[in-house]
């Protein structure tokens, strides 16, 4: 794998990044993968992407591009329609669908918490589909509790007892709950208020520095996507327009890309410049 | 004579009528709920079977109940004994509800939940067991609360064709034209399906998912 190139092309363009080896091992892998509804409408096309070790791959589009597509078909909740998805260099149509998801970690908008567990059998439900014993699990929950910046104490309420904030920060604690190297999130934090979402962005990042998974994100925001991701895959219409770095995707002249970071300024009495030093500045990226 | 001093003289027998009663409603419930319930989540988990299952269950209710006892009669074991007829026939009647809330509850559960549930490797029975059934278990056991409130209405046909319950009073009073015995055995009947109904009721509430 040394000195590997890996390219990642649609529609004639080819981005090509002199990657090195020990993180340069894809973890998942999109190998030609399309997506096609039974009615016939194509989701998803000729999607050619590798996500390494220890990256956060942000995958950015409008509804309907997609994203979630790309997502679901990492852990087999949609299986292709051409093409195959390697995770761990294996093919994921070839493995058990169970295990593969056990070794995955999922969170969603709105967590996707079970209403009529408590927090603690919340957090404890992998491990303990995975066969751990009982105190082993509750000293992880209490962990995990710690890890997210939650309480000790919340372990014994419900789902409905907790703001949104403290519902999505037990929804990862979930997904971390078995350790899984890979995490998978769709728009964790799209539900949330402006204020709590800035603030559970800038806590999963220095999560991310301290546990090093490999996370593929979902969102539709720019401003999360330059935040949280290590690389950024734009998504249009089924189709993976460009993969780049977040300073990289500042300074794109795609023409997409151009019109998120055209709406991501917003106030033209602001320079482009100014926003994208903030931006990088805010993601500690020198 | 009135009502009171009616039920106070025969006790005895108003005890044995309403305990076969509940025993009518009781046994056919339980086995609506038996057959009920599988058929619900059949027809959840899998919409080619909803038409059917739902269709067959509708059209049962479409039967009139004294003469789904009359056709019940010639069956061969069955027709033997009134009370077999009678709980068939109330089993059939109370499985369109259990049916149709068992189906409505596991498909009204939180899209987001099963999906989450599926992401993290739960299986098609786990989440079945572990996460649709226990969030539709109110609209389960609503569907159920229906089921014998009707069939304590209906069961007091029964007596009809000779399977006992409190029906007996009924139409005993309707063929001495006694309003008396009518009530004695209405007003039980009416007391058994406002209880039930109540009972029902609170452990629904109770089990409504927060």
């Amino acid at each position: 794998m040394h000195g590997q190139r890996l390219q990642i092309g649609y529609a004639g363009r080819t981005f090509e990044n002199v990657e090195n080896t020990s993180s340069n091992t894809p973890v998942i892998e999109f190998r030609d993968v399309a997506y096609v509804l039974p009615n016939g409408r194509e989701l998803l096309g000729g999607l050619n992407l590798r996500v390494r070790r220890g990256e956060t791959v942000v995958l950015l589009g409008r509804s309907g591009s997609g994203k979630t597509t790309s997502l679901k078909l990492i852990n087999r909740l949609l299986s292709p329609s051409a093409g195959q998805v390697f995770v761990n260099s294996v093919d994921n149509g070839a493995t058990d669908v169970i295990q593969l998801r056990r070794g995955i970690g999922y969170v969603i908008q709105e967590a996707g918490l079970f209403p009529h567990y408590s927090i603690e059998k919340n957090i404890g439900l992998v491990p303990k589909l995975k066969g751990w014993r009982e105190d082993r699990i509750k000293q992880r929950v209490q962990e995990m509790l710690q890890l997210v910046g939650l309480e000790s104490d919340i372990a014994s309420r419900f789902p409905h007892q907790l703001s949104g904030g403290q519902r999505q920060r037990v929804g990862v604690a979930r997904a971390l709950a078995a350790d899984p190297e890979i995490l998978l999130m769709d728009e964790p934090f799209g539900a949330l208020d402006a204020l709590t979402r800035d603030q559970l962005q800038r806590e999963f990042r220095a999560l991310q520095q301290r546990l090093n998974k490999t996370v593929v994100f979902v969102t539709h925001d720019l401003r999360e996507a330059l935040r949280l991701g290590s690389r950024i895959a734009l998504m249009e219409a089924g189709k993976l327009r460009l993969v780049v770095t977040p300073e990289e995707f500042m300074k794109s002249s795609d023409p997409l890309a151009s019109a998120y970071v055209q709406a991501f300024v917003g106030d033209e009495s602001i320079s482009v410049g100014s926003i994208k030093d903030a931006s990088i500045k805010d993601r500690g990226v020198q | 004579m009135n009502l009171f001093h009616f039920l106070s003289q025969n006790y005895d027998q108003v005890v044995e009528l309403t305990l076969e009663h509940l025993w009518l409603v009781g046994i056919s419930t339980l086995l609506a709920v038996l057959i009920g319930v599988p058929l619900g989540i059949l027809s959840a988990r899998h919409p080619l079977w909803n038409r059917p299952v739902l269709g067959s269950a509708n059209l049962i209710q479409t039967v009139p109940s004294l003469a789904l006892f009359g056709f019940l009669l010639p069956v061969p074991w069955l027709g033997e004994r009134a009370d077999r007829i009678a709980i068939l026939a109330l089993t059939l009647y109370a499985l369109l509800p259990v049916i149709r809330n068992t189906y409505t509850g596991i498909r009204g559960v939180d899209p987001a939940v099963v999906e989450a549930g599926r992401g993290m490797g739960l299986t098609d029975r786990q989440l079945l067991m572990q996460v649709e059934l226990p969030l539709a278990l109110n609209v389960i056991f609503s569907g159920i609360r229906v089921a014998v409130v009707v069939s304590v209405g209906l069961a007091t046909i029964a007596a009809a064709i000779g399977a006992g319950g409190l029906g007996e009073f009924i139409f005993r009073g309707l063929a001495m034209v006694n309003n008396q015995l009518i009530l004695a055995g209405a007003i039980p009947a009416a007391l058994l399906a406002l209880g039930a109904d109540f009972g029902l009721g609170w452990l629904e509430k109770s089990l409504r998912p927060r």
